[in-house]
């Protein structure tokens, strides 16, 4: 029974890591970069929700949605600023850039902040700490229960609006051909700013809900893009329900993993990471994909 | 006053040297055909003046505004599309989505996905289908709808029939040139009869310089072959 | 108008020789200077090193590693364990650098798999996959450290002179490599593929075992580098033997320096420790220098201030590349 509630607590933090994986995921399938600062941009949104939340004494969610508008304008920012100069200089620039960011990020976090530990768990205890009991050794918490649906929302939602509005047409076409795409009128660079846009967005919930489930501390950035990362190439690469699925296989590795010891989690995480790699066809059931869906 | 104006236009793929110092005018309303021999710089040309590629020099003013400096998107907005070498649909869309791309930032006119596809019958009955699973001819046609959902003043055509079987390419030329709200058109064409067939003007490239530009009434075959393989001067010379 | 293909000019004869120089005068530092300039120098090489073979992955086979720590710890780990094994330290030292190196080849034909930025990510996992392993075995000091027991049979001079010249031979043996690599029949193929992997091999490069070589070799001189700081420091940490600041650090030597090109990350590294020795004691500060630095690097210096020096003078210290003269009057 504890191993069926494992897998159960697994699905759950899987849904976390879907959530931090989304953007990573939009990221590569639109401009066929990643984000070496991605972890780290989700803990500056969670910071900057901690901090509204503890300065104004507002709830986590209110703190989210002044946060939210902040952190979109400053993906939009980021793109319009370096990584469209990143994308023009070669195919390497934007991983060195994206690494300066991560290190700029971390220690100016590091310098506001203190490296101390923060978490929002404490703000909303009902949710943090609630649960059902379903048997004696089967729970639902109500946490992670939330943190799935908006997960399955986000992906899922993304999803439907890349595939089927006007909006989404323009980023599937301008990941597929940037320079064709602005010969029929579209501005590849605004559309490549508000992928990043979104993808900071859902960083940032990602790593609220991080802050609510766990701690945040100015250094958690990197685990969380490796987490994202490997989510991304378990799901197959660049499409969105192969990454909600890649990110709940992650957090079930992981749980299993610290069931037969604490010591392993992470480390079985990996290991599926690396049998996928390691497959004949580097995935695991799913069908790589090029384009963006 | 013409439509489009080019001054000493210079492009340039990395070092090398495609479109030298050129000078350029297209009115509004007529039909152009561009010929040259391979690697005469044709290609690079029109992609330079759709601002798919940078000039190195020189001036682009398309209808008094100097555009020498504004990106593609921006070209596409005030009138001028270009239907690129190899037709570049986006693959993974399908040939609606294709054509609603470039109708949704469309300048107001007479084009509308609605009548793209009274105009182009042949691609009404493959809305739903994929651009990668479309044949040549099939592409081309997709290509040029895409561009005219843009409603341009004036529509840059490369290689309208390269790769295309001759029905095929009937099926183009009827497409394009009969069109009751014809844009301006510039054309490559490898075919030299059918350039002079159906352009009021032909200009012929060599070595990335204009070597021909007449009527096509006042033009022979043969004087354009020969600026087309660069004879007269290497007679003169 | 005629033209002479060169390899070498006056400069690069020069800087040859000048090189060669500098290396045999460089053996003599620990019989005149004081011990802290024999262990500041020790470290200044494992710089150089990790410079040279950051270098020799991004800026030849087009691979940015963020995950060459991996091969730090587990060379450093590596002595620890041989010399525990009553294997003489630093027998165990070269043994270690040579366990990286075949560590890398049984991971090249996974890593290999990952283009661009997820091959980044993808050696960065398995860095973080190896540090777990580490702490889990209690007999190499779990998550708290380990240190080097074996050199106290030295005294601490000649302990320090010893390491010195291991790491000296090292820097040597690694330059001659990355030198006859770039030099000998190799050196055309790795940059085609640093200039475009694709053309490339459609030019019939072997880029697959190009690339591999490249790997192993960078494993092998990381895991030097890291079985030297062990024996500098005597002492490690997993958490820092592994961190990723390793990677920043050899990002900010590369890119500052010239990526790409021989000369570059030997600047950059001495140009890094020079800045490392004065503003190290800033942290946070000095970090966020560092990103800022580098990503400007990437974005308006590409080459490095290598490429400047070069640009201004034409100098050449090395002669890698074939150079074009023009021999007769211009046309």
């Amino acid at each position: 029974m504890s191993w069926v509630n494992a897998i159960l607590q697994g699905v759950f933090l899987g849904g976390l890591y879907a959530l931090f994986a989304c953007g990573l995921s939009l990221m590569f399938g639109v401009m066929r970069i990643i984000n070496l600062a991605h972890g780290d941009l989700a803990v500056l949104g969670a910071f900057l929700v901690w901090w509204v939340a503890t300065q104004f004494g507002v709830a986590p969610v209110v703190a989210a949605a002044f946060a939210l508008p902040v952190m979109l304008a400053l993906g939009y920012l980021l793109q319009v600023t370096v990584l469209t100069r990143s994308l023009r200089s070669g195919e390497l620039t934007p991983l060195l850039t994206t690494f300066g960011l991560a290190i700029v990020i971390q220690n100016t976090l590091l310098l506001v902040f203190s490296p101390d530990v923060r978490s929002l768990g404490t703000a909303s205890p009902w949710l943090t700490t609630g649960s059902w009991r379903i048997t004696d050794e089967l729970t639902v918490p109500y946490l992670g229960l939330v943190i799935l649906l908006v997960a399955v929302a986000v992906l899922g939602g993304l999803h439907l609006v890349l595939q089927h509005t006007g909006f989404g047409r323009e980023m599937r076409a301008a990941a597929q051909d940037p320079d064709t795409a602005g010969l029929v009128g579209v501005p590849a660079t605004a559309v490549y700013a508000r992928a990043t846009a979104i993808a900071v967005g859902t960083a940032t919930i990602a790593g609220t809900f991080l802050a609510l489930h766990s701690t945040i501390d100015p250094a958690s950035g990197p685990v969380q893009l490796i987490f994202a990362f490997e989510a991304v190439v378990i799901g197959g690469l660049g499409s969105l329900r192969g990454t909600l699925i890649g990110g709940l296989v992650l957090g079930v590795a992981q749980t299993l993993g610290a069931q037969i010891d604490p010591q392993y989690s992470i480390l079985a995480g990996h290991l599926v990471f690396l049998i996928v790699l390691a497959s004949p066809q580097g995935r695991l059931f799913w069908r790589r994909r090029e384009a963006v869906a | 006053m013409s439509l489009l104006r080019a001054e000493s236009l210079t492009a340039r793929h990395g070092l090398l040297p495609a479109v030298r110092e050129m000078a350029l005018e297209i009115a509004e309303g007529e039909i152009v055909a561009l010929v040259g021999a391979n690697g005469a710089g044709k290609s690079t040309l029109l992609r330079t003046l759709a601002g798919a590629h940078p000039a190195a020099g020189g001036k682009i003013v398309f209808d008094g505004t100097d555009i020498t400096a504004r990106p593609a998107h921006q070209r596409v907005a005030l009138g001028l599309a270009l239907v690129p070498e190899g037709r570049r649909l986006f693959p993974g869309l399908t040939v609606d989505e294709n054509l609603a791309v470039a109708a949704r930032r469309a300048r107001p006119g007479p084009w509308k996905p609605e009548t793209v596809y009274e105009a182009f019958p042949a691609l009404a009955g493959l809305r739903g289908q994929r651009a990668s699973g479309l044949s040549g001819g099939q592409q081309q046609l997709t290509a040029i709808a895409r561009a005219l959902l843009t409603n341009p003043r004036l529509l840059l055509v490369d290689e309208v029939s390269l790769g295309l079987s001759p029905v095929a390419v009937d099926g183009v030329y009827e497409s394009l040139t009969g069109l009751a709200d014809r844009p301006t058109l510039v054309l490559v064409e490898q075919d030299l009869a059918r350039a002079l067939d159906v352009a009021d003007r032909v200009i012929c490239l060599l070595e990335g310089r204009v070597a021909l530009e007449a009527a096509t009434g006042s033009v022979t075959r043969e004087q354009v072959t020969e600026a087309y393989f660069g004879l007269s001067r290497r007679k003169a010379a | 108008m005629t033209y002479t293909v060169t390899r070498s000019d006056r400069a690069s004869r020069f800087g040859s020789a000048g090189l060669i120089a500098t290396a045999a005068i460089l053996t003599t530092v620990p019989v005149f200077f004081i011990a802290t300039v024999v262990q500041q120098l020790t470290s200044l090489f494992v710089f150089v090193i990790l410079a040279v073979m950051w270098n020799a992955l991004a800026g030849y086979g087009g691979m940015v590693s963020v995950g060459q720590q991996a091969f730090i710890g587990f060379g450093a780990y590596g002595t620890v364990f041989l010399t525990n094994r009553d294997i003489h330290p630093y027998v165990a030292v070269v043994l270690a650098a040579v366990a990286s190196a075949i560590l890398a080849a049984i991971l090249a034909p996974l890593v290999l798999r990952l283009k661009g930025g997820q091959f980044a990510v993808g050696t960065w996992v398995i860095a973080e996959a190896l540090a777990l392993l580490i702490i889990l075995d209690h007999s190499l000091g779990g998550g708290t450290g380990v240190s080097l027991r074996g050199l106290n049979v030295y005294s601490p001079d000649d302990r320090r002179s010893y390491t010195y010249w291991l790491a000296l031979a090292f820097l040597v043996v690694l330059l001659v490599a990355v030198f006859l690599l770039l030099r000998g029949r190799t050196g055309p193929g790795l940059q085609a593929i640093r200039d475009d992997e694709e053309a490339a091999a459609s030019l019939g490069v072997r880029v697959w075992p190009l690339k591999a070589g490249l790997y192993v070799l960078a494993g092998f001189g990381c895991g030097a580098a890291g079985a030297l700081i062990m024996a500098n420091t005597l002492f490690i940490e997993p958490r820092s033997i592994f961190g990723v600041q390793w990677t920043a650090y050899m990002i900010f030597m590369v890119l500052v320096g010239g990526i790409g090109t021989f000369e570059g990350p030997l600047f950059g590294a001495l140009l890094f420790f020079a800045v490392q020795y004065w503003f190290a004691d800033y942290d946070a500060w000095y970090l966020i220098g560092l990103g800022l630095t580098a990503g400007a690097f990437a974005l308006f210096l590409p080459h490095g201030l290598w490429s400047l020096v070069q640009k201004r003078s034409g100098l050449r210290l090395l002669p890698v590349g074939y150079h074009l003269q023009r021999d007769g009057p211009g046309d």
